[in-house]
């Protein structure tokens, strides 16, 4: 490129208005490339909602497209939950399902026809596109520099924190949640800033719009009221702190009791309440401060001691009769496992159970947000170095968020924007401090070997340290060595966040991919293979039992009525199928009869080494039932005498005769030959001889046998029960067809 | 509050006589409510601090204080504007007599009347804050007219949800 060309390039960066079309063009690659990166899971495997909860979204967006928006508000689900039945309309965060319903009809409308579901698979990538524009915004609030803006729009893009949660097929509310989380804050902080009605009542009607897409709207409720009181500890109490807080929360906690799931909860769980007290504080000081303008400072000393200390009082009085009461619900059970990390361990098994309620391994933080992690305390140093009102949010924010990403795994979600806008700030520092500290030829802004010009001309801009001037900085070698390294950091992290997401982020999870010998791709499609046989092969309203996790799954692929889903709305409910699952098959009978079960669905992944299959989670299963029902099921007798989890001859005798055991290992010793069957998850060899089952009967076992479905028997014709009837059977059996396993299994008895 | 600013705002007339109806409109429908828990908490304190060690005089000074200096110094429109958050007021404590004597039993019914009376009482003392001469400095991107703009608008949004919620 010749000079003049390189010339008129630079001046292109100059006028006010390229630059804008700049920021433009640059925001929407910025877009592209967020959307992009989670297109990976489409493109390795196929267009498919994942894992578990999305398929209860994507069934409840397809019930709403099809039945319109008023039945979907009074949905009452007759085929989860059997018997009880569950009020779906009421208890979930409508947000998602109405954004790709609205999606939907207005495609429609604009005679797009496209399909229900390639809307949810793709909504998420497309709603990372608007986080990072959001987080662009917000980060502009913070620092006069638009660099540090887009830096913040390009981390909150690609970061792996937010992409677990968010690539397509993800359709999950955190999909859209984060977005609204990110706005909301922005909002918050634009209506702080100007002290304005509009901008508070946009940022109530967005956290509307959060409360009904996602439980962890929680988050917001807390953190605003906690940056409105350290400010006003600060001493930073204003009128515009008054105006922005009380309309967001007056507008904002009606706006969130319109949800059903919702409902009254703003004004009586304790998770409310620093909302609700702050909001009260706010008018004792709004009217504090009014007197303290109308009246001498003598007396409004004495005025404000008697004042506060007896509204304080009675405040206190208020709240502690009110709770001890029972007028205001003491903290969930999911709440105090946020301060107790080993609460629910000991009290909620149901929620310890879930692998994303884990606290989180530090690997996690470097390994969801690389870089940014420790460019977060400098990020926050300098936001305490200017500590206006916006960056006393970012520093509440990163302390907050940090704790709750220690303490769970699925919160990191939470902390990844404050990191991404910290990061974002820290880095355009660095880079303006380092790039623009000279240079008057402004084709020399971008290259690093060009800014030797203009050594002793006077920084303009840049940080407040280099107000004192430092002459070593402005030779060519520290600016290139700085700024080098920065790119080779940002280069490494855009290598790293691909990396992570084509590896960890982009599996469906219901599709399982392996490699082949040589090296070509395999995919493992059991699930959607059992689940097509559960389609076509069941009576339309057979009950299916298995373990919550595969509820959804069934509910979604199988259009099979479940006892039990992800849901996990009543605990003894899924206790019940927990100890049917734990306990023996007499046992285990009665009770699949009573809840009129027809096929019993397990995961089993020891033939193809699927590590997370049913006998993995059925420990979990047992504490479960064990909570409910301590006397019948015990977690200390599906250990061997030394405290093992064996699967293999040294099990223990109640191990061997769960309903689960025997579910998992029936017939798999036909597969090898005889003495030779071998878990791969365990890593142990089976029993020589096999388990029987007397009630249920095979009826389906995938490719890879990772789905096994057994369909219960019904009562025996002549009132035999079931174990001497099979044993009847096999005697029969034994007459006519010596060639089954039948008479090895008779020598045992 | 300097007493030379009074009456030198240059809102329009009709500005702060819609600000009283769509007030007093709001006002007459079935809900209504309270709150501030400011001014019942002023009293409270007042009786209090009566019978507590500092002496009567002082307490009478200060609110014949408060009293001489928002009769001097509040201009005529924000008058009216605090007419209207002490009916707010009013009518959030009659609500919330209401619910502890008779019980909440509607309970959508009750919150929404409630929430509408505080809501309203505090966009309404917004606009009072955002209107006020010595607070100028502080919103240097509202002025009054668009102040006024702004309560109407966060009026209405709160006043749907309300009778979206009322059942």
């Amino acid at each position: 490129m010749s000079v003049d060309s390189l010339q008129t390039l630079a001046n292109v960066g100059k006028g006010e208005s390229t630059r804008t079309t700049l920021r433009v063009v640059i925001l929407f690659l910025i877009a592209g490339a967020a959307i992009a990166s989670r297109l990976f899971s489409v493109i390795r495997f196929e267009s498919i909602i994942h894992e578990f909860d999305p398929w209860f979204n994507f069934r409840a967006t397809k019930y709403l497209v099809a039945n319109g928006f008023y039945n979907f508000w009074d949905w009452f689900d007759d085929r989860t939950w059997h018997p009880l039945g569950r009020v779906t309309g009421g208890t979930l965060y409508p947000g998602l399902m109405v954004t790709s319903g609205i999606i939907y009809h207005a495609l429609r409308t604009l005679t797009i026809p496209v399909d229900i579901r390639n809307i949810c698979v793709l909504l998420a990538p497309a709603f990372s596109g608007l986080t990072a524009f959001a987080a662009y915004l917000l980060t502009n609030e913070m620092t006069p520099s638009s660099s540090a803006g887009l830096l913040a729009a390009v981390f909150m893009g690609i970061a792996p924190g937010y992409i677990s949660r968010s690539v397509a097929g993800s359709y999950d509310n955190e999909a859209i949640a984060i977005f609204l989380l990110v706005f909301t804050f922005y909002l918050w902080i634009k209506a702080l800033k100007q002290g304005s009605m509009l901008w508070g009542a946009l940022c109530a009607l967005f956290y509307g719009y959060m409360v009904a897409s996602w439980g962890g709207y929680a988050f917001i409720t807390c953190l605003l009221p906690l940056h409105a009181f350290v400010l006003i500890c600060m001493g930073r109490y204003s009128t515009r702190l008054y105006v922005a807080y009380t309309t967001w929360y007056a507008l904002g906690t009606l706006a969130s009791m319109q949800i059903p799931f919702v409902g009254f909860l703003p004004v009586k769980t304790s998770e409310h309440m620093p909302a609700l007290g702050i909001f009260g504080f706010l008018q004792l000081l709004a009217f504090l401060d009014y007197v303290r303008s109308a009246i001498p400072k003598g007396q409004y000393q004495t005025f404000l001691w008697l004042f506060a200390g007896g509204t304080f009082g009675i405040g206190l009085a208020a709240l502690v009769v009110a709770t001890s009461a029972g007028i205001i619900a003491p903290w969930g059970g999911r709440f105090y496992s946020l301060w107790d990390t080993s609460y629910a361990k000991i009290h909620i098994p149901i929620i310890a159970s879930v692998s994303e309620h884990q606290p989180t391994a530090w690997p996690a933080f470097f390994f969801d947000l690389n870089m940014l992690i420790w460019l977060l305390p400098a990020g926050v140093y300098l936001c305490f170095q200017q500590l206006a009102d916006e960056h006393v949010f970012i520093v509440v924010y990163a302390l907050f968020g940090s704790y709750f990403a220690g303490v769970m795994v699925r919160l990191m979600l939470t902390l990844t924007p404050v990191v991404c806008v910290a990061a974002a700030i820290a880095i355009s520092n660095v880079l303006d401090t380092y790039l623009s500290a000279k240079s008057p030829k402004p084709e020399d802004r971008l290259s690093d070997e060009a800014t030797d010009a203009a050594v002793k001309k006077a920084p303009k801009g840049g940080l407040k340290s280099t107000s004192k001037p430092f002459v070593g900085v402005y030779s060519i070698f520290s600016k290139g060595a700085v700024v080098g390294a920065m790119t080779i950091y940002l280069l490494l992290f855009v290598l790293h966040c691909t990396w992570v997401t084509s590896n960890a982020y982009s599996s469906p999870s219901v599709v399982l991919a392996s490699r082949l010998a040589d090296g070509s791709q395999h995919i493992i499609d059991d699930y959607r293979e059992a689940y097509q046989w559960l389609r076509q092969n069941t009576r339309d309203d057979a009950k299916i039992m298995s373990w919550w996790d595969y509820g959804y799954q069934i509910g979604g692929m199988a259009d099979r009525p479940t006892l039990v889903d992800n849901n996990t709305w009543n605990n003894t409910h899924i206790a019940t199928v927990g100890k049917a699952m734990s306990s023996r098959e007499e046992v285990s009978y009665p009770i699949m009869r009573q809840h009129e079960v027809d096929y019993v669905l397990v995961v089993f992944g020891g033939l193809l080494g699927y590590s997370g299959d049913d006998i993995n989670k059925f420990l979990w299963m047992v504490r479960i039932a064990e909570g409910i029902w301590p006397e019948e099921v015990s977690e200390r007798a599906f250990f061997t005498p030394r405290g093992e989890y064996r699967v293999d001859d040294e099990a223990s005798d109640t191990m061997k005769n769960s309903l689960m055991y025997k579910m998992s290992y029936y017939n798999y010793n036909t597969l090898f030959p005889p003495g030779q069957a071998q878990d791969r998850v365990r890593g142990t060899r089976l029993p020589e001889v096999g388990p029987t089952l007397d009630v249920l009967d095979e009826a389906f076992t995938s490719e890879n046998w990772i789905i096994r479905i057994y369909k219960v028997k019904d009562l025996d014709n002549v009132g035999r029960d079931h174990a001497s009837a099979s044993a009847f059977d096999r005697g029969i059996k034994k007459k006519k067809a010596t060639k089954k396993r039948g008479p090895r299994v008779l020598r045992v008895d | 509050m300097a007493p030379k600013n009074r009456n030198n705002r240059d809102v329009t007339p009709s500005a702060a006589s819609t600000a009283q109806t769509s007030a007093t409109s709001s006002g007459s429908t079935p809900q209504a409510a309270i709150s501030n828990p400011a001014k019942p908490a002023v009293n409270k304190s007042v009786s209090s601090s009566s019978s507590s060690s500092s002496s009567k005089q002082d307490w009478n000074a200060v609110v014949m204080n408060l009293a001489n200096s928002y009769r001097d110094s509040t201009p005529q429109r924000t008058k009216l504007i605090d007419a209207f958050m002490a009916f707010l007021v009013v009518a959030g404590t009659l609500q919330f007599l209401y619910c502890v004597v008779a019980g909440n039993y509607p309970f959508n019914a009750f919150l929404s009347g409630f929430s509408a009376t505080v809501g309203q009482f505090v966009l309404t003392a917004s606009l009072r804050i955002q209107t006020t001469e010595a607070n100028k400095s502080d919103f240097p991107s509202v002025s009054p007219e668009r102040a006024f703009a702004d309560f109407v608008f966060c009026s209405l949004i709160l006043h749907f949800f309300c009778v979206n919620f009322i059942n």
